[in-house]
């Protein structure tokens, strides 16, 4: 049983260490840099090749999707490195301790911990993928097809990578706990790509194994949705000359927004990851 | 607990106005390591309280089941009335961990409005709270420092202003001058007699036998897990006797001597246990009427830490002399005293 008051105390807590441990400042600076850099980029290939029909649109959008690849690795990143040390250090240095013996729960402070980078980590994703969409857009002229949406599946995605390193930090050790889950993230990724490839190729074991997969770690139906917003529309691809524009959104390039089933899993697999990691926490010897 | 008629009478008016603390039976295992085989113990409110014992006799153990930050294998207990692991109660409780840290970002002052709102005080009195604490373990001129620049002495003390925060009913402090120098120590002492005039509960845990002696009104001493001995601290170290330096009486001093106490002849240190005080000039005078001469009156009580030792099964280091439970001495010397008395020679 947890109440929201302490849960925020905690929140609010977890988001004050991350602007005074410069955690934000340092992802301010470095959306900078990357907005910048993105525009100077683009502006570069739309001088190259400006887009002038649908297969220098085609073009732009692969490196869109490429680009946002990038900034999901970085929001991957930053969400297994902010999760990782949220549990097991503050237990091992004792700093839990006093916490603990004031009136609130385990679950409290593991679900305040999850808040505070929560919200760090959807407040970057959003004002970071706007911006970096907006100097593609600023850049080439190029519209992706939903650019409103892809910043909010990558959030869900770092959402659901932090979720699997806080409840990995109940247990092990932060350095652990980080590769593990980095690790998790490749996978899922590169399990994504193989099941596309069996959607495309119609081979049902890598199909299988794909979803599986999915539902294991559920980070990559959301880059799935990312890239997919940001994919052209089915007839400027089918302009472009791409044969099959229903295939191709199982390329590693492209995606499709995800199934409301495969979005209620992934709130599903967030809720049931924390609650076994309250379960791990309530456990542990401190 | 186990104890005198004194010590039971104690616990039934512990009993009586609800106790501070009560355990029945608690055990604690880590696998197959038991940390504590059977606690059953009673904490009076109002009391401080000492629960000594030798590293790993399951101290840290307890206090963490006492807090609800560990569950017990089996057994129960209350605290302040609730039962183990009750969330509320520990609104009404200060603890100072004895692996003590804190936000090593903030500053002293904000960690304490941190555990201000963690323990629910009302906004409007944070700041005096805040200030209040400070001043008493004298950080006052470090509450803006960050405590991650602080030494262990400072964060030892900013953990004490956590733990006085909101007046609370029951304070734990676990081992709470270790990292503390000598005025340290001593601040503690005081701030442990003003929690004790306010009326608050303080249970203290140490191996510091001399902290326990000089601020605990009782003692629980365990071991392997149990409690071995629960005393009053005048029970502990009843027991007076007295140390005489006797030339010129040989084997007859000691048997004058007899009729006062168990004896002991040590070189030329007769020692008389159980002796009441107001006897020494008595057994002095019949000493010098036999024709002895007294070099040295040194009257001797137990120190804890003799009975701390007896009660472990240890061989208490007796070098200075003083008396130990089974009335022996150890070896040659002045006898250690807190209250020596100058030696009064033959006329």
């Amino acid at each position: 049983m947890s109440t929201v008051e302490p849960v925020l105390i905690i929140a609010r807590l977890t988001l004050r260490e991350a602007v005074r441990r410069r955690l934000l400042w340092a992802l301010a600076g470095l959306t900078a840099l990357i907005v910048v850099l993105t525009w100077w980029g683009f502006s570069r290939i739309s001088e190259a090749s400006p887009i002038t029909g649908p297969v220098q649109e085609l073009a732009v959008s692969q490196v869109t999707v490429m680009l946002a690849f990038m900034f999901s690795f970085v929001l991957a990143m930053t969400a297994v490195f902010a999760g990782a040390p949220a549990i097991g250090p503050d237990i091992e240095n004792g700093l839990l301790l006093a916490v603990l013996a004031r009136p609130i729960r385990r679950s409290e402070v593991m679900l305040g911990r999850w808040l505070g980078l929560a919200v760090v980590l959807v407040v970057y994703a959003i004002v970071a993928g706007y911006l970096e969409l907006g100097a593609v857009t600023l850049a080439t002229g190029y519209a992706p097809l939903d650019p409103l949406i892809a910043p909010a599946y990558l959030a869900g995605e770092a959402l659901v990578l932090l979720t699997l390193a806080i409840v990995l930090s109940t247990r092990i050790a932060s350095v652990a706990g980080g590769a593990m889950a980095v690790v998790a993230f490749g996978l899922a990724w590169m399990a994504g790509v193989l099941g596309g490839i069996g959607v495309a190729f119609d081979s049902d074991i890598l199909r299988r194994a794909g979803t599986l997969a999915r539902l294991i770690l559920p980070s990559d139906v959301l880059w799935r949705g990312a890239a997919g917003a940001l994919t052209p529309p089915e007839e400027v691809l089918r302009s472009a000359g791409v044969a099959n524009a229903n295939l191709y959104k199982y390329s590693p390039f492209s995606g499709a927004a995800p199934s409301p089933l495969w979005l209620a899993w992934c709130a599903v697999w967030v809720v049931g990851a924390l609650a076994i990691g309250i379960l791990l926490l309530r456990r542990r010897e401190l | 607990m186990t104890g005198t008629a004194a010590g039971a009478a104690s616990e039934a008016a512990a009993t009586a106005r609800g106790a501070a603390i009560e355990t029945h039976e608690l055990r604690k295992e880590f696998g197959r390591i038991v940390a504590l085989a059977g606690l059953t113990m009673t904490v009076a409110r109002g009391e401080v309280f000492g629960f000594l014992g030798p590293n790993g006799a399951g101290k840290t153990t307890a206090v963490k089941l006492l807090l609800g930050l560990s569950q017990p294998t089996a057994g129960d207990g209350r605290v302040m009335g609730a039962p183990l692991g009750d969330v509320a109660v520990r609104r009404r409780i200060g603890y100072l961990p004895e692996l003590f840290r804190y936000q090593g970002w903030m500053s002293a002052r904000e960690v304490l409005a941190l555990h201000c709102e963690l323990a629910r005080l009302p906004r409007a009195g944070w700041e005096q709270e805040i200030r209040a604490a400070l001043e008493l373990v004298g950080l006052v001129d470090r509450a803006d420092g960050r405590t991650g620049t602080f030494s262990k002495g400072m964060q030892q003390r900013l953990g004490l202003a956590v733990a006085l925060l909101g007046r609370p009913d029951l304070v734990v402090l676990d081992e709470p001058t270790s990292a503390l120098d000598p005025v340290g120590r001593q601040d503690v002492r005081r701030i442990i007699g003003s929690l004790r005039d306010r009326g608050t509960t303080v249970f203290l845990n140490s191996h510091l036998l001399t902290e326990v002696e000089r601020v605990c009104d009782r003692v629980a001493i365990v071991d392997h897990g149990r409690v071995v001995s629960g005393l009053s601290m005048a029970e502990l170290t009843q027991g007076r006797g007295v140390s005489l330096r006797v030339t010129n009486l040989g084997g007859v001093g000691a048997e004058v001597a007899a009729r006062y106490g168990p004896t002991r002849l040590d070189g030329e240190w007769l020692l008389v246990d159980g002796i009441a005080g107001d006897a020494i000039p008595q057994l002095v005078g019949e000493l010098v009427a036999r024709g002895g001469s007294i070099h040295a009156v040194v009257p001797t009580r137990h120190t804890l830490e003799e009975r701390f030792l007896s009660l472990l099964g240890a061989t208490p280091d007796t070098g200075g002399g003083v008396l130990d439970t089974e009335g022996a001495v150890g070896s040659e010397g002045a006898p250690a005293s807190d209250e020596s008395i100058p030696a009064k020679a033959k006329p």
